[in-house]
């Protein structure tokens, strides 16, 4: 006869560096059902859109979430310019582009850290983030912050890279790519990491498909879904193919993202390699007025922005779609016949960002 | 008005968000907005092939809106956040937080409606 228990994992938990709370339905050791608890950490950002103006808003867009601050910043700054018809200098658009791959690559070396740790495996957690240092260094020197570097404005970007920092960054890069490389066959290839991860939380391509999976999660199941190809800003002008792996389990997630680390160094190499002169940023005069949808592509997978402005310095709404808020109905299909010691590596493998998914 | 979108109205919501998965769109997500009139749009957002397309839906005020939850498993999560922030509620959730998704139970108000107030807990 079955017994069956529920187990909370979260929402304070080794593995979770925010809060999540997972009923956990279990029956000997294996986990037939989950149910999600969120509301920990929400702070109400979007009813900010009619407290401040949508100059100030951008600042409260940064503070979804401090990881994906730069590309909050420009999915809204985008939206604003295109209610207001505002045409962002070609090398704001480029500069952009820098900042926003340098935010992807600190983001999963953060992870591939945390994913790391998550299985035990401390050695491999702080290689990645002294790796990781260098990308803040970068940010540190170019913007003033390590994090949110808070470079966009309403029409442009705030902060230039002279040609010696530019030299500077893909020197960094090289190194990055060096010391990434020489991990590679430990987080891809090693024995322990492969049995925690092989076959861990399987989410088939048409599961995928089908519950609105997005980014690394949905790539890892072979969806080849990334709101780069849509080209906006500076990506019309680059080469850029997604890293798609067809296996939907941990280690696919872990190898996409993996991946997308050299891939983001490709796209700085050709946004610096191409950068154009001209202005930072466009003047911008009057107010957003009508409604717009904008996506963007963040770490985590596709952000979508709905803004409706009135006319006034005001927004009548500002909502919010983040990559981790689409990522929860599927990873509810990835725990259920897992083994309980496996959730938190299953729950880790789509990179969940709380204060995202709460705002 | 927003590129590619269409209305619907609360008898055609459900069969047409039925169509959208038959032609094979991702669910993306819903988006809210009061309007001045004191209904509420709602804008259901899916996606095939990069392309968005959207679905109106205009909310009178004090009605239930047909839940979509039972077509794409994912609108459970996007509904229950409607409800706790801008206090619409959906008929045939699959899933229901009644209001707690977010808020603590104690929270009266909604907050894209009015002002947050906490109710004091010794009360």
């Amino acid at each position: 006869m079955s017994n069956r228990t529920v187990i909370p994992f979260g929402p304070q938990h080794p593995v979770l560096p925010e809060p999540i709370h997972l009923k956990l339905v279990v029956e000997d050791e294996i986990v037939k059902e989950a149910v999600p608890a969120l509301g920990y950490v929400h702070r109400g950002l979007e009813m900010l859109a009619t407290k401040r103006d949508y100059h100030q808003m951008i600042n409260v867009c940064e503070r979804v979430c401090g990881i994906c601050s730069m590309i909050h910043a420009v999915c809204y700054s985008q939206s604003i310019e295109e209610l207001m018809k505002i045409e962002v200098p070609e090398r704001a658009q480029f500069l952009r582009v820098i900042w926003s791959e340098l935010h992807r690559m600190h983001s999963h070396l953060l992870w591939l850290g945390l994913f790391a740790d998550a299985f035990g495996f401390e050695a491999l957690f702080m290689q990645f983030w002294k790796v990781r240092e260098r990308i803040m260094d970068i940010n540190e020197a170019t913007a003033g912050n390590r994090v949110i570097v808070s470079v966009n404005v309403i029409g442009g970007v705030r902060a230039d890279l002279s040609q010696e920092q530019l030299r500077w960054i893909l020197d960094e890069l090289e190194i990055v790519e060096k010391e990434v490389k020489a991990m590679e066959n430990t987080i891809l290839n090693d024995y322990t990491v492969k049995s925690r991860t092989v076959g861990a939380g399987v989410m088939t391509y048409d599961q995928a498909y089908e519950l609105g999976a997005v980014g690394p999660t949905g790539r890892g199941s072979g969806l080849k879904s990334d709101a780069r190809m849509l080209g906006y800003g500076a990506y019309k002008h680059l080469d850029f193919e997604p890293v798609v792996h067809p296996d939907g389990d941990s280690y696919a997630r872990s190898w996409v993202r993996f991946h997308e680390v050299y891939r983001s160094i490709d796209l700085v190499r050709q946004a610096a390699a191409a950068l154009p002169e001209g202005d930072l940023a466009a003047k911008v005069k009057g107010n957003p007025e009508g409604e717009v949808v904008m996506r963007v592509e963040q770490p985590r997978g596709e952000c979508l922005y709905y803004v409706k402005g009135n006319g006034s310095k005001f927004l009548d709404r500002v909502r919010i779609r983040t990559p981790t808020f689409a990522n929860i109905p599927p990873l509810l299909t990835m725990v259920p016949e897992c083994e309980l010691a496996d959730v938190p590596v299953i729950v880790l493998s789509i990179d969940p960002c709380i204060s995202c998914t709460e705002r | 008005m927003i590129p590619n979108e269409h209305p619907v109205t609360a008898e055609s919501l459900v069969s047409e968000v039925m169509r959208k998965k038959n032609e094979g769109y991702r669910f993306v997500t819903m988006s809210s907005v009061g309007l001045e009139d004191g209904t509420t749009d709602i804008l259901y957002h899916f996606d095939k092939d990069l392309e968005l397309a959207h679905l109106r839906f205009n909310l009178p005020t004090g009605e239930k809106a047909p839940s979509v939850s039972g077509v794409y498993f994912a609108a459970l999560l996007a509904e229950n956040e409607l409800r706790d922030l801008a206090g619409l509620e959906f008929e045939g959730l699959v899933l229901d937080y009644n209001g707690t998704l977010y808020l603590d139970p104690s929270v009266e108000t909604v907050p894209l409606v009015n002002n947050v107030k906490i109710v004091d807990k010794k009360a």
